[in-house]
C-alpha cells in the first residue's frame, strides 16, 4: 500500500513532465503562436518586438523558455501574455468555483445514476424500465451547452425560478449557493447519470444471476440487504473506475461547456479563454492541474478498487 | 529390464529416451499473507505447493489426489502458468516457461488448456454458451463458417444437446456446466489437458461417459491429461501413474494399480481406507462416518482423524506426522526423502508399508525428492512394522 | 417429537419458457419428509435435482419459471407463500448447501462476515458473539485455522474449505430440514467422512431432516435412510436404501448402479455407462421418460407409468416401470454388489 502510493506519486510527477512538455511545444510550433507578435500589438516595429523578445525571454532556445516558465509556474511568478495577470492567482481565484461546480454534479450524478441504474435493473423489463431507459437515452444524446441554454432560458430568465448564470460563494451564503448551483449541476450531470445507470443497470442484471445473491437470499437476509450487500456493491466496482476519471477531469477544469453556458467563470472557462487568445502561461498551468487531477483520481480510485475487491492487489 | 537411463523425473514409465511433455521441477508456490492497512507487512504464507517435482510424458494420465487444500489446484494453476511460482522451474515441451510472459505464453496457450474446478465462475455469465465454446476456435483462427458445426459437435460428445448453445451458463445444472467446461477445453484439441475435477458434479452414468470420451480423445489423439479428482476410483480408472499430495508435498507417486493393491504410504492407505463403498450392508459392518472419519483400524492403519495440517506452518519433518499413526521420533525430527522402489513407485515414509525387508532395503533417494528432505531412507528393520500401531 | 412428516410435497411441476421452448425440469414430484431422516436424490445430471431442491425455498422464482403442485412445511405451502414469511423460514428453519461453493459465496465478502449475516438476520445476537460462534462452526467443519479464517476472503480458500465454509453457514442457525446438494463432491474421502458424520448429528441431535442431493452412491449407502431416484424431471423410483441397492426396480437405477466404478473390483477395460444421451427438458419422449434409452421398452410404455407400490407387501417401494416385477427381478443383471442395465431376453449378445 504505502509502495504503492509512492509508486503513484513518481508517475503522476512523470506525466506532470510529459503533459507540460507537450503543451509547451504545441503552443510554441502553432503558426502565428509567437506571444511577442501579439503582445506587441498593431503593426509593431522591428525594435519594439525585438525589445518584447528580449524582456520576455522569447528569444532564448525553447528548452530555456521551459524551464524558465516551468520555474515561474512552481514559485508563482508566471504571468500571462495577454493580460499580464499572475496566472497561479488567477487559478486561485477560480478555483471555488470549479470546484463547487464539480463536486456537486459528481455527488450528484452518482448517486441518481445508482438509484436509477438499481431501479431500471430491477424493473428489467417493465414499462417503467423501459420508460427510464428512453430516459437516460435522451440524457445521453442532449449536448450539454444546449441543455444548459435551455435551462437558462427557461428556468432561469423566463420563469425566474432559478438565477440566471452567476455565483455566490460556498463561505458566504450556503443557501445562494446551493440555489445558483443546481442549474449547473443539473446539466452538466444529465450524460453522466444517463450513461452510468446504463452500466450499472446491466452490471446489476449480471451480477443478479450470480450464485451468491442465490445464496444471500437462502440465508433470509431481507430483499434490500441483498440488494445494497450483495447486488450492489459488486455491481459498483466497474462504475468507480468510470466516476474517478470523470470526476478527476470536472475537477481539473474539464466542464468547460457548463462552466460556459452559466458563466460561472471557472477554471475551465479561463482556459477555454486563453486557448483562444494562444495564451501559454494559463493555458500551460490549467493543463497541469489537470492532470495532477486526474492522476490523483485516478489513484484513489485504484485505492478504493482495492478495497471493494479484495482480489485486487496494489502493487 | 536393464534401462539404465539416468533416472530423471517422472521417468517411471515410457522409458523411451523421450522428454516428458511438462517437468516440474522443486516448484514452489507461497501465498503471501499480508496484514496492516497502511503499511502491510507479510505475516506468513500459505505453502500451497512445496518442492515438488514431477513429469508427464507425452500421452500419459497423470492423477494427482490429496486432502482438499493440498495444493492441487495450485499445483496445475502453476502448471497453466496461471499463478506465479515462487521458487522452482516448470517446462513444456523442454522450454522453460517459468519466466515465461504474456507473448511466449501466447501460442502455448492453445496447445494446454485447463478445466477449472469451479466451471461456473470460469464462464462468462453474459455469453451464451455457444460463443464460450466457439472463442477459443476463433481465436486461433478457425474458419467463421465452421465455428458453429464444431460447437454442436463439441456439445454433443460430452453429452449436450446442440440446441443448448444458445442458453446462458447460468441456465445450466452443476453437471451440465462441467460439462460446457471439458467442451470449450477439447475445442482447440490441445496437446495438454489439465483437468481440476472434471467429473465430480456428475451422475455416475455421465461420469463414465466422460471419462471414456476422455480415453478415447488420448487413443485418437495422443492428449496428456493431469487429472485432478478426489474420486479415487474414476482416478484409478483414468490414470495411468498417480501422485499423492498432501500439504503441498509429494507422498507417493505410483502406476495407477499398484496404488490401490500396494499403498506404500501411510497417508495413501488411510485415503483408500476411507473410500464410501457404494453397498449399505458393507457400509453398515464397516461404520466409516459412524467414527466421525477417525479411528477405524483396518489393515493396521486407521483412517485420518486428527486436526488438519495448517500450511502456513507445515509440521517439522514428515509433514504427515501429527496424524501418522506410524510415527516415530525420526518422523517428527527428519523429512523422509521420497524414496525409489521396484517399479518406479516413489514414496516418501520413513516407515513405509507393504513392501518386504529386501525392497526396503534396495531403494534409492530418488532425485525428485524435495531439497529439504534429509538423506535418510527407509530400512528393512523399520519396514516391517514393528514401530507400527498394528 | 412429532410423528407425522416435516415436509410434504405433491405434484411439485417447475418449467422454465427458455429458447429451445418449455422446459420441463421437475414434474410430478411427490414426497413425504420425515423427522429425522435422510432422504437421497440421486439422478442424471440435469434431471432437476437442484432445481426441485431449490424451489422448496423460494430461489427459483424467476420471470421465466412456472409452477405447479404444493409443499407443506409446518402449516405454510412454501411453493406461494409470501417473500416474508419465507424470509423468515431461509437459512433459520430450512437451509442449503448449493452445488457450487465457488461461486455460491460472494467473493468480495470475508467468510465469516457471510455466516455472521445469516445468524444476525435470524437471531438478535451481538456481533462479537455472533463471531465466536462462526469460528467454532469453522473449526466443527474441519477448517484448519480457523480462527483466523473467519477473516479469510473466499478466493485464498481452496475448493474444499470454501465447501466447508457452505456447510457451517447451513449448519449456523440449526435448521430443521438441510438441504445438501452435492456437500461432499469437493472434499477427498477423509474430509467427507467429518462432513458427513456432522450432518449426521445434527440430524442425532435435533431431529433435522436432510434431503442430501448427491452423485456419490458411496456416500447415499452410507448416510441414507431413503432414495429417490430421479430421471428427466420425474421421481422413478422411492424406496430405503436396501431396496433400492438390492431389489431395484426400474431400468435407469440399474443403469446408473451399474455405473458405479468400484475400488474393490477390478479395473474395467471401459467404463459402463447408459447409452445414449438423457433427453431434453424442453421435447421430452412421450410416456416413459426413459424409453428410447431402455433397452427393455415395450408398447405400454407409450403411456406415463405412474409412481405407485408395485411390490407385494412393500408399500414404501415405489417406481414409475410399466415390467410386472418379476420380469424386472429376472432381466436385471445382479452380481453381488452390481447391478447392470441388464438385457432383453432374446437379444444378441455382444
Ligand atoms: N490466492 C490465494 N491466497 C492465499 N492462499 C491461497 C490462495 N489460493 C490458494 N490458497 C491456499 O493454498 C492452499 C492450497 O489451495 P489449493 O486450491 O491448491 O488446494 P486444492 O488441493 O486444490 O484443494 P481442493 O481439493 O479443496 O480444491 C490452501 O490452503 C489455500 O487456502
Ligand atoms: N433458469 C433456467 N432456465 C432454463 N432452464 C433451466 C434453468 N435452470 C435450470 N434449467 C434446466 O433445468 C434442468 C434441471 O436443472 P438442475 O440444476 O435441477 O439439474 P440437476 O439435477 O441438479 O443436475 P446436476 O446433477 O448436474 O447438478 C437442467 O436441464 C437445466 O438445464
Ligand atoms: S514418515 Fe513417519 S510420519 Fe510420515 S508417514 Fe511415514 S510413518 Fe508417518
Ligand atoms: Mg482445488
Ligand atoms: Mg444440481
Amino acid at each position: 500500500m504505502a509502495r504503492f502510493v509512492v509508486r503513484r506519486l513518481l508517475s503522476m510527477l512523470v506525466v506532470l513532465f510529459a503533459v507540460s512538455v507537450l503543451t509547451f511545444l504545441i503552443f510554441n510550433v502553432i503558426p502565428g503562436g509567437d506571444p511577442a507578435l501579439r503582445m506587441a500589438g498593431r503593426q509593431p516595429d522591428p525594435a519594439q518586438l525585438e525589445r518584447i523578445r528580449e524582456d520576455w525571454g522569447f528569444d532564448e532556445p525553447v528548452y530555456v523558455q521551459y524551464l524558465k516558465t516551468m520555474g515561474q509556474l512552481f514559485s508563482g511568478e508566471l504571468v500571462s501574455y495577454s493580460t499580464q495577470q499572475n496566472v497561479v492567482a488567477e487559478i486561485g481565484k477560480r478555483l471555488g468555483r470549479t470546484f463547487s461546480l464539480a463536486i456537486g454534479a459528481a455527488i450528484m450524478w452518482m448517486a441518481f445514476a445508482t438509484a436509477l441504474g438499481l431501479y431500471t435493473a430491477i424493473r428489467a423489463g417493465r414499462l417503467s424500465d423501459r420508460l427510464l431507459t428512453i430516459l437516460a437515452l435522451v440524457g445521453i444524446s442532449m449536448p450539454v451547452f444546449w441543455v444548459g441554454a435551455l435551462m437558462n432560458y427557461y428556468l432561469g430568465f423566463k420563469a425566474g425560478i432559478f438565477p440566471n448564470g452567476d455565483y455566490v460563494p460556498l463561505g458566504e451564503d450556503p443557501l445562494e449557493w446551493l440555489y445558483h448551483l443546481i442549474l449547473p449541476w443539473t446539466a452538466l450531470s444529465l450524460l453522466f447519470i444517463g450513461v452510468y445507470s446504463r452500466v450499472l443497470r446491466s452490471n446489476v442484471l449480471d451480477t443478479l444471476s450470480e450464485d451468491y445473491v442465490r445464496t444471500a437470499r437462502a440465508k433470509g437476509l431481507s430483499e434490500r440487504r441483498v440488494l445494497v450487500r450483495h447486488v450492489l456493491r459488486n455491481s459498483m466496482i466497474p462504475i468507480v473506475t468510470l466516476w474517478g476519471l470523470d470526476f478527476g477531469a470536472v475537477l481539473g477544469g474539464g466542464a468547460i461547456l457548463t462552466e460556459a453556458v452559466f458563466d460561472l467563470q471557472g477554471v475551465g472557462q479561463y482556459v477555454a479563454e486563453s486557448v483562444d487568445q494562444l495564451d501559454v502561461p494559463p493555458v500551460l498551468a490549467v493543463t497541469m492541474f489537470g492532470a495532477f487531477f486526474i492522476v490523483l483520481l485516478n489513484t484513489v480510485v485504484d485505492i478504493v478498487y482495492a478495497v471493494l475487491d479484495p482480489r485486487i492487489r496494489l502493487t | 529390464m536393464s534401462v539404465k537411463a539416468e533416472p530423471g523425473p517422472g521417468d517411471i514409465r515410457r522409458t523411451g529416451a523421450s522428454k516428458p511433455l511438462v517437468e516440474v521441477r522443486h516448484l514452489k508456490v507461497f501465498f503471501p499473507i499480508r496484514q496492516g492497512f497502511l503499511v502491510e507487512r507479510e505475516v506468513g504464507r500459505v505453502h500451497a505447493v512445496n518442492d515438488v517435482t514431477l513429469g508427464i510424458e507425452q500421452g500419459e494420465t497423470l492423477g494427482l489426489v490429496g486432502e482438499s487444500g493440498c495444493g492441487k489446484t495450485t499445483l496445475s494453476r502453476a502448471i497453466m502458468r496461471l499463478v506465479d511460482p515462487t521458487k522452482g522451474s516448470i517446462r513444456f515441451r523442454g522450454e522453460d516457461i517459468t519466466e515465461a510472459g504474456r507473448r511466449r505464453l501466447e501460442p502455448m496457450r492453445r496447445e494446454m488448456q485447463m478445466v477449472f474446478q469451479d466451471p461456473f465462475a470460469s464462464l462468462n455469465p453474459r455469453k451464451r454458451v455457444g460463443q464460450i465454446i466457439r472463442m477459443p476456435l476463433r481465436l486461433h483462427g478457425a474458419p467463421r463458417d465452421e465455428a458453429p458445426d464444431r460447437v454442436r459437435e463439441l456439445l454433443r460428445r460430452v453429452g449436450l444437446h446442440p440446441e443448448h448453445a444458445n442458453r446462458y451458463p447460468h441456465e445450466f445444472s452443476g453437471g451440465q456446466r462441467q460439462r460446457i467446461g471439458v467442451a470449450r477445453a477439447l475445442a482447440l484439441e490441445p496437446s495438454l489437458i489439465v483437468l481440476d475435477e472434471p467429473v465430480s458434479a456428475l451422475d455416475v452414468s455421465v461420469q463414465a461417459q466422460i471419462i471414456n470420451l476422455l480415453d478415447d480423445l488420448q487413443d485418437d489423439m495422443g492428449l496428456t491429461y493431469l487429472f485432478v479428482a478426489h474420486d479415487l476410483s474414476v482416478v484409478r480408472h483414468i490414470s495411468d501413474r498417480i501422485a499423492v499430495m498432501y500439504l503441498g508435498k509429494l507422498m507417493e507417486v505410483s502406476p495407477a494399480q499398484e496404488l490401490y493393491s500396494k499403498p506404500i504410504h501411510p497417508y495413501t492407505s488411510a485415503l483408500l481406507t476411507a473410500i464410501p463403498i457404494p453397498d449399505p450392508e458393507a457400509n453398515r459392518r464397516r461404520g466409516r462416518v459412524a467414527a466421525g472419519g477417525g479411528g477405524t483400524p483396518r489393515g493396521g492403519v486407521a483412517v485420518v482423524g486428527g486436526e488438519p495440517p495448517n500450511p502456513v506452518d507445515p509440521p517439522s519433518g514428515c509433514v504427515f506426522h501429527p496424524r501418522c499413526p506410524r510415527a516415530t521420533e525420526l518422523c517428527r525430527e527428519v523429512e523422509p526423502p521420497l524414496a525409489r522402489y521396484r517399479g518406479g513407485h516413489l514414496a516418501a515414509c520413513h516407515h513405509p508399508l507393504n513392501v518386504s525387508r529386501e525392497e526396503t532395503v534396495a531403494t534409492t533417494r530418488d532425485p525428485s525428492s524435495p531439497l529439504s528432505a534429509g538423506d535418510v531412507l527407509p530400512d528393512g528393520a523399520a519396514a516391517e512394522g514393528s514401530l507400527g500401531t498394528s | 417429537m412429532s410423528s407425522g412428516p416435516l415436509l410434504t410435497v405433491r405434484d411439485l411441476g417447475v418449467s422454465f419458457t427458455a429458447e429451445e421452448g418449455v422446459v420441463r425440469a421437475v414434474d410430478g414430484v411427490t414426497f413425504d419428509l420425515l423427522p429425522g431422516e435422510v432422504l437421497a436424490v440421486v439422478g442424471e445430471s440435469g434431471c432437476g435435482k437442484s432445481v426441485m431442491a431449490m424451489t422448496l425455498m423460494g430461489l427459483t422464482r424467476f420471470p421465466n419459471a412456472r409452477f405447479e403442485g404444493t409443499a407443506h412445511y409446518k402449516g405454510l405451502e412454501l411453493i406461494d407463500a409470501g417473500e416474508e414469511e419465507l424470509r423468515r423460514i431461509r437459512g433459520a428453519e430450512i437451509a442449503m448447501i448449493f452445488q457450487d461453493p465457488m461461486s455460491s459465496l460472494n467473493p468480495v465478502m470475508r467468510v465469516g462476515e457471510q455466516i455472521i449475516e445469516q445468524i444476525q438476520a435470524h437471531e438478535g445476537v451481538p456481533a462479537t458473539e455472533a463471531r465466536e460462534r462462526v469460528a467454532q462452526l469453522l473449526d466443527r467443519v474441519g477448517i484448519p485455522r480457523a480462527r483466523d479464517r473467519v477473516d479469510a476472503y473466499p478466493f485464498e480458500l481452496s475448493g474444499g474449505m470454501r465447501q466447508r465454509v457452505m456447510i457451517a453457514l447451513a449448519l449456523s442457525c440449526g435448521p430443521s430440514v438441510l438441504i445438501a446438494d452435492e456437500p461432499t463432491t469437493a472434499l477427498d474421502v477423509t474430509i467427507q467422512a467429518q462432513i458427513l458424520h456432522q450432518i449426521q448429528s445434527l440430524r442425532d441431535e435435533t431431529g433435522a431432516a436432510v434431503i442430501l442431493v448427491t452423485h456419490d452412491l458411496g456416500v447415499v449407502a452410507e448416510i441414507a435412510d431413503r432414495i429417490a431416484v430421479m430421471y428427466a424431471g420425474r421421481i422413478v423410483e422411492q424406496g430405503t436404501v436396501n431396496a433400492i441397492f438390492y431389489d431395484p426396480q426400474h431400468p435407469y437405477t440399474w443403469g446408473l448402479l451399474g455405473s458405479i466404478t468400484r475400488v474393490d473390483r477390478a479395473r474395467p477395460e471401459r467404463l459402463p455407462a447408459i447409452a445414449g444421451l438423457p433427453p431434453s427438458l424442453a421435447d421430452r419422449p412421450e410416456g416413459c421418460h426413459f424409453r428410447p434409452r431402455c433397452p427393455h421398452e415395450f408398447d405400454r410404455c407409450r403411456d406415463v407409468p405412474p409412481l405407485v407400490a408395485r411390490i407385494d407387501g412393500d408399500d414404501d417401494h415405489l417406481d414409475r416401470c410399466w415390467l410386472p416385477v418379476e420380469e424386472k427381478r429376472e432381466r436385471r443383471e445382479v452380481r453381488p454388489g452390481e447391478i447392470g442395465l441388464g438385457r432383453k431376453p432374446g437379444a444378441a449378445a455382444a
